[in-house]
């Protein structure tokens, strides 16, 4: 995307590698590939624009100070976004100090996900509404699930890590981050039909 | 013997095959459940709309003050680094 520099190869494990031996704009061009993916990252599971700022700079500083510690049977990008993730929920228990956040008591209250809405969606949302009514539709959908939810389907369904990588970055066992993200689906599937359903075509629709 | 699918036993797979990650014979029994199903086709369809939606969305580009910043941060750490113990 970005005019390359030269001499500045274009993978990942290239520009790790000279990155680790002190090349700067290696490491720069690094940041430069992944820091909206994980500003986005961070601003989706914190909600807040403040925060997800500092997990961006900590999450780039760490991986610059660790970079000698990452080992290169990880993609570097799932590395990143392990890094991310961790000062992300790091950042929602320190806000909710008192009340424990964790990945691991998600109430995962009866396993029976909630199917209430069914009906067809009328046309294709990105011709329906413009990008900007569309990003802050999908991202309040995304705002209302639990974190323990939203950060599954953040990165399976957004960043695309595979089960057993979003497994290895949450600390979690595999089953638990499929159960999460059926849930997780179940629940925007849900509401963003209640927003995108063919208006008085409720034919199917019972609560 | 064909056992048949329940509304249900199709929600719980149903990760599966919107991920094409269950085997043909399971495949389908799903498909012949979706056909046979009005409901369970429109939360399958639906369910794959809506992932598909939110991969459609590019990541923004973010606030230049904000890359501005982290890049300066960057900076002053590889410099520590570089530049031996700087005070
Ligand atoms: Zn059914």
């Amino acid at each position: 995307m970005e005019a390359a520099e030269r001499s500045i190869p274009n993978d990942d494990v290239a520009l790790v590698a000279l990155a680790r031996q002190g090349d700067s704009p290696a490491f720069s061009q690094l940041v430069t590939r992944y820091d909206r993916k994980i500003y986005r990252l961070a601003r989706h599971i914190t909600n807040s624009d403040e925060d997800a700022e500092d997990v961006l700079q900590e999450t780039f500083l760490k991986a610059f100070e660790h970079l000698d510690g990452f080992q290169g049977n990880s993609k570097f990008y799932t590395w990143l976004v392990r890094i991310a993730v961790n000062e992300s929920l790091m950042k929602l228990r320190k806000r909710k100090s008192g009340r424990t956040v964790s990945l691991d008591e998600p109430a995962e209250n009866g396993d029976e996900p909630i199917v209430r809405e069914i009906a067809v969606w009328d046309g294709s949302p990105e011709q329906q509404y413009s990008s900007e009514e569309l990003r802050s539709i999908l991202d309040k959908a995304i705002a209302n699930l639990k974190p323990a939810f939203r950060t599954v389907f953040l990165l399976r369904d957004v960043e695309e890590l595979s089960t057993e990588e979003t497994a290895a970055a949450l600390e979690i066992s595999v089953p638990a981050v499929k159960s999460r993200l059926l849930r997780a689906r179940l629940e925007l599937r849900e509401r963003l039909t209640r927003i995108f359903k063919k208006k008085g075509d409720d034919v199917f629709a019972y609560l | 013997m064909t056992f048949l699918l329940t509304c249900k036993d199709f929600l719980h797979e149903l990760n599966d095959y919107l991920d094409g990650a269950c085997d043909p014979e399971l495949r389908g029994k799903l498909e012949k459940h979706i056909n046979e199903c009005p409901n369970c086709w429109v939360i399958c369809d639906t369910s794959n709309k809506t992932i598909q939606v939110y991969r459609g969305m590019d990541p923004q580009p973010i606030p230049q003050e904000i890359h501005d910043r982290l890049m300066s941060a960057i900076q002053k750490k590889m410099a520590h680094k570089c530049g031996g113990q700087a005070t």
